[in-house]
């Protein structure tokens, strides 16, 4: 029974493992950090929702020791995205450039603001010039 | 009035993104190379690992690069449709084994014959990163001048060759 119970408290605690690597890629730990902070902002092409860090296909794999390879070979992180877009196109950055073709997407968190911002500054400014149309009504602030 | 107009308008346009959206193909990825000079590659022979074949040996001829493996169902499926574009013999079919057992891959054409003019092993991936490959099957169109004139990703169909890859053929054959 004390087995069982273990068990369940093991299972219910163990966390998910973090890399599909089995051992860091580089022994120097600046160098591991940048390996993986690249290695996510890698977008896997094959399974799109995870990044090369993440996914276990083998294209992936692939990658991930081409990303070690690169950096192995001195490469700056720039030189390294560039590698992979050359190939994959832009789809494989998690953090796409601005574009012509993406300057809507960048844009559009703050056209969502600035309208709704400009459509609710005309329906207050209209609201506040109609004349009280209930005079049993005591407004608002009245106790 | 201008006040319903105003959200019939924006009603409009997102039904309009919507069905914009209901067809498109959101599995393929457009490939970067198109119109671009073809990766070259140098690698051993699938059925003799000591004699290689680089793509430059195809310069100035256009030709079809097909990348595959036996652990690609997908390829099973096109394989008939290779079968007929080789036959046809318009074209040269490179054949590009990718992540794959040479065994098993002879094998396998030996068992469902074999469309390629040429079989190059890629056994560790390299060359298909080279050319952006993610899914097998992917096919590519090469010009005689050395540029990627189209990609398809997945299976090759009589009618994707036909409607898409035989009319730039000769677009393809011009150096």
């Amino acid at each position: 029974m004390k087995n069982i119970v273990a068990a369940t408290l093991l299972a219910l605690f163990c966390l998910s493992a973090f890399a599909i690597d089995t051992a860091p890629a580089f022994a120097d730990p600046v160098q591991q950090e940048r390996y993986e902070r690249l290695a996510r902002e890698l977008r896997c092409p094959k399974c799109r929702t995870e990044s090369i860090m993440d996914s276990n296909v083998q294209v992936a794999a692939d990658l991930r020791r081409q990303l070690r390879e690169l950096m192995a070979a001195g490469k700056t992180d720039e030189e390294i995205l560039t590698y992979m877009t050359d190939r994959y196109g832009d789809y494989l950055l998690y953090d796409p450039p601005m574009r012509p073709r993406t300057w809507l997407l960048w844009a559009a968190p703050v056209l969502l603001v600035l309208g709704g911002g400009i459509a609710a500054a005309i329906v207050i400014s209209r609201k506040a010039k109609l004349p009280d149309t209930d005079p049993s009504d005591p407004g608002l602030g009245a106790s | 009035m201008l006040k319903y107009l105003v959200p019939i308008g924006l009603f409009v346009v997102l039904v309009g993104f919507l069905y914009a959206g209901l067809g498109r193909d959101k599995q393929t990825l457009p490939s970067p190379l198109v119109g671009k000079p073809a990766p070259q590659f140098e690698l051993t022979r699938l059925e003799d690992p000591s004699k290689t074949f680089s793509n430059r040996e195809l310069a100035g001829k256009p030709y079809l690069l097909n990348i595959w493996g036996t652990w690609c169902s997908g390829c099973r499926l096109e394989h008939g449709v290779l079968m007929e574009i080789a036959r046809q013999g318009a074209v040269p079919i490179v054949g590009l084994d990718w992540n794959d057992d040479r065994e098993q891959a002879l094998q396998w054409l030996q068992k469902l014959g074999n469309p390629y003019s040429v079989s190059a092993f890629d056994g560790d991936g390299r060359v298909a990163i080279d050319w952006g490959a993610y899914g097998a099957p992917e096919t590519f169109l090469v010009g005689a001048d050395g540029k990627v004139l189209k990609k398809q990703t997945g299976i090759m169909t009589a009618e994707i060759w036909e409607q898409e890859f035989v009319p730039l053929l000769q677009k393809a054959a011009k150096p």
